[in-house]
């Protein structure tokens, strides 16, 4: 089994878009995990059943009895995350400010402070238009530790992909270079990267990167929108030379991309054939890649 | 006053709002802008200046002292994120897991858990002009925790900045822990989004999570003109506010490629900043 | 020599775990005396945090000289073993127990 990560560093590159269409292309033979769970919109080009949903807890918030507590203040004292303010006396926790560490039930004389699991998102194992499975998550309003919920669906998608039988899964990476993409990229065996041809563009591709390679895995680059700065594009290649990342292909500055999503459709079902043409023989070329790579 | 700028989906424009209304805001305020998106922060490619400051910045991890160590356990127990294990006779610290809670440091008898700083990443300011200051936060590659890094910047700005400077705030996208770091204390939040359904579907999200901390907030809608009304039909039926709206135009790209601020070449985006800075100044009704 | 797999199961016809940090359980099985007796790892699924380090305690504790396993041990876990004398196998995911040992006896699995 066989797992390809799609990331960008930077937003709005189009990587959902084009992580979609490499799902699409490949039909029932792969499993889809859409591992941007802050920003989890690949459903809406997808369209997934939502079959299965499931509960996700992560991390622990401490709860103070109000009825036991003796309005000592040690727990104030200790807490070096702000999350306990006073009110006419009264100590609470403040749930957004809480990292759930433990140490203020540990001191408590009179062990009115408990820790409870908290329930941060539900995930979602769904099938989508082509009959493929897709694993999908989405984190509640203010809820923390997108990490661990990126390596539930991860994990969640493996099992499927053993249960099915399926060689490949596609995974929609998250942004930044912060634990969800660290996350995303354990365990996988080849990585995209998706970059615009922008100083912004440029720049969040070379920090990507830097945090790619201590994974020591095999990677290449999609350009998209490369007719936007040409200068830059050319950059973005020597970059990539010099880095030993193979140039999968470029793709135009094209508004059919939004058109499509508007539709919700995919791009490759309903855009224009040139870009279609592009990216089903990036698709293979990284199938190939990730083959070669990691026998 | 302190305003964050914040998008749920990425690529909407943020930046480019974030600087491009920092300098104007500065042709007649004194003005801050702190790029807390720490993981990638990209407003210093527009704004350029002179380094005034640099500074690294740390985050405090246990350290081991093997000669008065009597392994009690107690640290290895109090532990909540595992970020301490014990190898026979050894203690390991993984700082990657670390909290900074202290409470291994505290709790242990022999006090043999010292707390050290360890470096986190970066923190510089520059001046743009005379009105206009720049802060950059950046975090070191394979740091994984952006939070303790964004409550520093805040610590600074707050130390460093009095109240008649207009402090903006450029946040990370999401709107899981880091965003709201950023929010957290500020008066105003202005989301920025683009009329798409993943537009609209992050822009929710965010919503969500504002009216979660109850902050007073505002849309901009920038690539204007594609996509369809979905955005604008959400904001009036929620009662949103849309402050501005920049138009979808390949030349705003363009220029945004190659690092440029676009308001001193489009005359439109220039309006629309106007209209943003009067909703800075208005009186908060609150949401 | 001292064996650590992780498993699904109890059993030599358990399937692998691929996972390491968060694998359901640790099978250790001791070739001198051909016993196989089993770990219970399925609380792992509380930890929000640092699966891979606790994981790594246990085995620790356990003292194999070698761990086969599928997918490897993530960063943290990895900087643990590292202090440690244990030899790791990789790419035994996919097997039963017994066929990953033989894959191991026969220089199948590669070293991590």
């Amino acid at each position: 089994m066989k797992e390809i990560v799609v990331i960008s560093g930077k937003g709005g590159t189009g990587k959902t878009s084009i992580t979609a269409s490499f799902a699409y292309l490949e039909g029932e033979n792969i499993v889809v995990a859409d591992c941007d769970v802050d920003a989890a919109d690949m459903h809406l080009l997808l369209q997934p059943d939502f079959k299965i949903a499931k509960d996700f807890y992560s991390g622990e918030l401490a709860v103070i009895d109000q009825d036991a507590c003796i309005y000592c203040g040690e727990c104030k004292t200790v807490c070096r995350f702000d999350a306990i303010p006073v009110e006419n006396g009264i100590y609470t926790v403040d749930p957004i400010s809480c990292e759930g560490c433990g140490y203020c039930s540990r001191v408590c004389p009179v062990d009115a402070i408990t820790n409870i699991d908290l329930l941060v998102g539900e995930y979602y194992i769904s099938t989508i238009k082509t009959k493929a499975t897709m694993v999908h998550a989405r984190l509640g309003i203010a809820a923390d530790n997108s990490g661990k919920l990126v390596a539930q669906v991860k994990n969640s998608a493996r099992e499927v992909a053993e249960k099915e039988k399926k060689e490949l899964i596609i995974v929609d990476g998250s942004p930044g270079i912060g634990c969800p993409v660290v996350s995303s990229l354990t365990g996988a065996h080849y990585v995209v990267l998706v970059a615009e041809p922008s100083l912004s563009g440029l720049h969040d591709l070379k920090r990507v990167n830097e945090l790619v390679k201590i994974f020591k895995i095999g990677v290449g680059c999609i350009i998209n929108k490369s007719d936007i700065n040409p200068g830059i594009t050319e950059d973005i290649k020597t970059f990539l030379k010099d880095e030993d990342i193979t140039f999968i292909s470029s793709l135009p500055y094209d508004e059919s991309f939004t058109e499509s999503m508007t539709n919700g459709k995919v791009i490759v079902e309903n855009g224009n054939e040139n870009i279609k043409e592009i990216l089903k023989n990036s698709w293979e070329k990284i199938k190939e890649l990730t083959n070669n790579k990691s026998e | 006053m302190k305003i964050a700028i914040a998008s749920g989906k990425g690529g909407t424009g943020k930046t480019t709002l974030a600087t491009n209304l920092s300098a104007f805001l500065s042709e007649s305020e004194k003005v801050v802008l702190a790029d807390l998106d720490v993981e990638e922060p990209n407003s210093g490619l527009f704004l350029k200046g002179d380094l005034v400051l640099e500074e690294v910045r740390y985050k405090m991890i246990p350290k081991w002292n093997e000669d008065t160590c009597t392994l009690s356990g107690k640290c290895r127990e109090v532990c909540n994120f595992n970020a301490i294990v014990q190898l026979g006779p050894r203690i390991l610290v993984l700082p990657e897991l670390c909290h900074s809670c202290y409470a291994c440091s505290e709790l242990c008898p022999s006090s043999s858990l010292p707390m050290t700083p360890q470096r986190m990443g970066v923190l510089k300011e520059y001046k743009i002009n005379d009105n206009l200051t720049f802060v950059e936060s950046r975090l070191d590659i394979g740091q994984e925790q952006a939070v303790p890094l964004i409550m520093q910047t805040n610590d600074f700005i707050d130390l460093n900045f009095d109240n008649t400077t207009i402090k903006l705030f450029d946040s990370p996208p999401g709107a899981s822990c880091p965003v709201i770091e950023v929010t957290k204390d500020v008066d105003k939040v202005i989301l920025i989004t683009e009329p798409t359904p993943f537009g609209l579907h992050d822009l929710i999200i965010i919503v969500e999570t504002m009216r979660e901390l109850k902050k007073d907030f505002g849309v901009v809608i920038n690539r204007y003109g594609v996509g369809n009304d979905d955005v604008i039909d959400y904001c009036n039926r929620e009662g949103i506010d849309i402050i501005a709206k920049i138009s979808n135009d390949r030349h705003i790209a363009e220029l945004y490629s190659g690092g440029d601020l676009i308001y001193d070449k489009v005359p439109a985006v220039r309006d629309e900043l106007e209209r943003v800075k009067s909703y800075i100044f208005s009186e908060g009704e609150g949401m | 020599m001292r064996i650590v797999f992780t498993a699904k199961g109890t059993e030599w016809d358990s399937d692998m775990d691929p996972r390491f940090g968060r694998t359901q359980y640790l099978l250790i099985y001791d070739d001198k005396t051909d016993d196989l007796v089993s770990f219970d790892n399925r609380e792992i699924d509380k930890e929000a945090h640092g699966a891979g380090t606790k994981t790594s305690q246990r085995l620790f504790d356990l003292n194999p000289d070698v761990l086969i396993t599928g997918n490897g041990p993530g960063g943290n876990a990895q900087s643990i073993l590292e202090r440690t004398k244990v030899e790791i196998y990789t790419g035994a995911g996919e097997m039963t127990v017994r066929e990953a040992y033989e894959a191991f006896k026969n220089s199948k699995l590669p070293k991590y």
